[in-house]
């Protein structure tokens, strides 16, 4: 990422960020609501053309491959993104060929990460049906059916009760150690903790980029919430 | 007095695991009382039982001694409530949006402006502002304002903080407070155990059951078993391990940290066995010491233990 930066009119919502993230490296993404958070993720996915600045993905050009680019990439988004009329084995049936996972090779995939999950009784269930919690982790193990090199999670976490928090991130964990590289945002500052580096933005600009532990010392403050209430002070 | 009562709701969608199990709590008047708990716990049915908008299959919902079902009309006077999701008219000014709410109640925008003065003042910048095009915070003080305007005795507010940074979650906590002091119930959930202690008394709700009602301070002074929190390299792989532990105990990530319950009762031992413990898998710590619990702790350790009995 360099010099990152989308207008929208006057508005710069994304304001020259400059990082660089490691191959199975878990990279927390934190600011406000309305810190640019989203639309810095959204040029990342190639959702969104920047207006300036360059980027490489997965080692593909931004500007020229985003093609190439989502097929290396997964996304969960904050709002559930599976169909509550569908079943679980539906719901990965579909993305999976949305992705150009071969068949034979995906019913295995999803047999596998159903059994991974402990979700094989659910196979057959509406997904609607299934508890929050399940829906979650069923949406992060969607997202990675077709291997991708990263995975985006926009707050995958949110509303979700504190047991099922901690298995999803024992689930990130295990992705991360497989050399999948996570890019994850959330609005729970322990969850930072959990990541092995971070970036604070605030008003579309990159205020600080480390380990959790050398911001924390940087700043001179004992939690990442303080750290967190000092750039988004008004 | 209590404002409200709500006495053995039950509440089930057709051929679904059942939203509420035979809730009962109370709640009195001038006093913030909080749901707190997940995603699909029943927060949302039983705010739409107790707001009116939704009958129960099974028992009743008192609010200030009036039904919920037989006196509906009288009870939507005297409540102001807060959905979830954002029921704002988008294309209606700042403006326009407070006054049509204050007309539907039959008041205006000045007979209780004295109430919702310190929101509005926020607002007043963006009073000719369309209500869709505020950001996230301004739109929720917005929605705060229309809920307040016709003076409600009780107010509803179902997850206000949801995916609300935690800076402006305080300072809508900090406006709940200023709420209290004009004698004003407040009912409100939220899946943040952190704020729970900025309630009076809190319902820990789970699965469409009640699990703990109590004051925040005293949830914490009944939790069962000692609280630690150790620190260690690597989180997830230190679980691991600790699943080994022979010393009867649940543990858990929290931030930097692991926080281990143990539940023996040789107190005085536990961080020496521990130790000896940890020594023999080769595993490195620091910093471990007996906490108070926070809130989330408490829900951890009900739930788990819930699950093992």
């Amino acid at each position: 990422m360099h010099e990152l930066t989308k207008k929208f009119g006057d508005f710069i919502a994304v304001d020259h960020i400059t990082f660089q993230v490691k191959k199975g490296e878990i990279f927390g993404f934190l600011g406000a609501n309305g810190a640019g958070k989203t639309t810095a993720m959204k040029m990342m996915c190639g959702l969104l053309r920047p207006s300036s600045g360059i980027a490489t993905i997965a080692g593909y050009d931004l500007k020229t491959q985003s093609k190439q680019i989502k097929k290396r990439i997964g996304y969960m988004s904050q709002k559930f993104s599976l169909y509550n009329d569908l079943s679980v084995t539906e719901n990965m049936q579909l993305y999976g060929t949305i992705y150009g996972v071969k068949p034979a090779a995906l019913q295995v995939r999803i047999r596998e990460s159903l059994k991974d999950l402990g979700m094989e009784k659910y196979a057959d269930k509406l997904v609607g049906a299934i508890p929050l919690g399940w829906k979650q982790k069923l949406a992060f193990a969607t997202a990675l059916l077709h291997k991708p090199d990263i995975v985006f999670l926009d707050e995958p976490t949110s509303g979700v009760d504190p047991i099922v928090r901690r298995e999803f991130w024992d689930r990130i964990y295990k992705t991360a150690s497989t050399g999948v590289t996570i890019f994850v945002t959330t609005h729970y500052m322990d969850e930072a903790e959990y990541c092995e580096r971070i970036c604070i933005m605030s008003n579309g600009k990159v205020m600080m980029i480390g380990t959790p532990t050398q911001i924390k010392t940087d700043i001179g403050v004992d939690s990442i919430e303080a750290v967190f209430s000092k750039f988004v002070k008004r | 007095m209590q404002a409200v009562v709500v006495d053995h709701i039950s509440k089930c969608y057709s051929d679904k695991v059942p939203a509420l199990k035979s809730v009962s709590f109370a709640v009195n008047q001038g006093e913030i009382f909080g749901l707190v708990g997940p995603d699909g716990a029943g927060k949302t049915s039983l705010f739409n039982i107790m707001t009116t908008l939704l009958f129960a299959d099974e028992g009743s919902v008192t609010l200030l001694d009036m039904d919920v079902e037989c006196d509906y009309k009288k009870v939507r006077a005297v409540i102001g409530y807060l959905p979830g999701v954002f029921s704002l008219y988008p294309d209606l000014t700042v403006e326009e949006n407070l006054k049509f709410f204050a007309t539907m109640y039959k008041s205006s925008l000045t007979e209780n402006m004295p109430i919702i003065k310190p929101i509005w003042k926020q607002l007043t910048p963006f009073k000719t502002r369309k209500a869709g095009k505020l950001s996230g915070g301004m739109k929720q003080k917005l929605a705060l304002c229309c809920a307040l305007i016709h003076k409600p005795e009780i107010l509803f507010l179902d997850e206000p903080t949801t995916g609300v940074d935690p800076v402006s979650r305080k300072e809508f906590w900090d406006i709940l407070k200023t709420i209290q002091k004009q004698k004003i119930t407040v009912i409100v959930s939220t899946p943040y155990m952190d704020e729970a202690t900025r309630c009076d008394r809190i319902a820990l709700i789970q699965e469409g059951e009640i699990i703990k009602i109590d004051s925040p301070e005293k949830i914490v002074k009944g939790f069962e078993g000692s609280l630690y929190s150790i620190r260690v390299k690597r989180i997830f792989d230190t679980l691991k391990v600790m699943e080994k532990c022979p010393i009867e105990c649940i543990f858990y990530p929290y931030g930097e940290y692991v926080h281990a319950v143990f539940y023996d009762k040789n107190e005085v031992t536990i961080p020496i066995r521990f130790a000896d413990f940890m020594k023999d898998n080769n595993m490195e710590y620091s910093d471990m010491k007996k906490i108070t619990p926070s809130i989330e702790d408490c829900f951890i350790e009900l739930m788990e233990r819930r699950k093992s009995e």
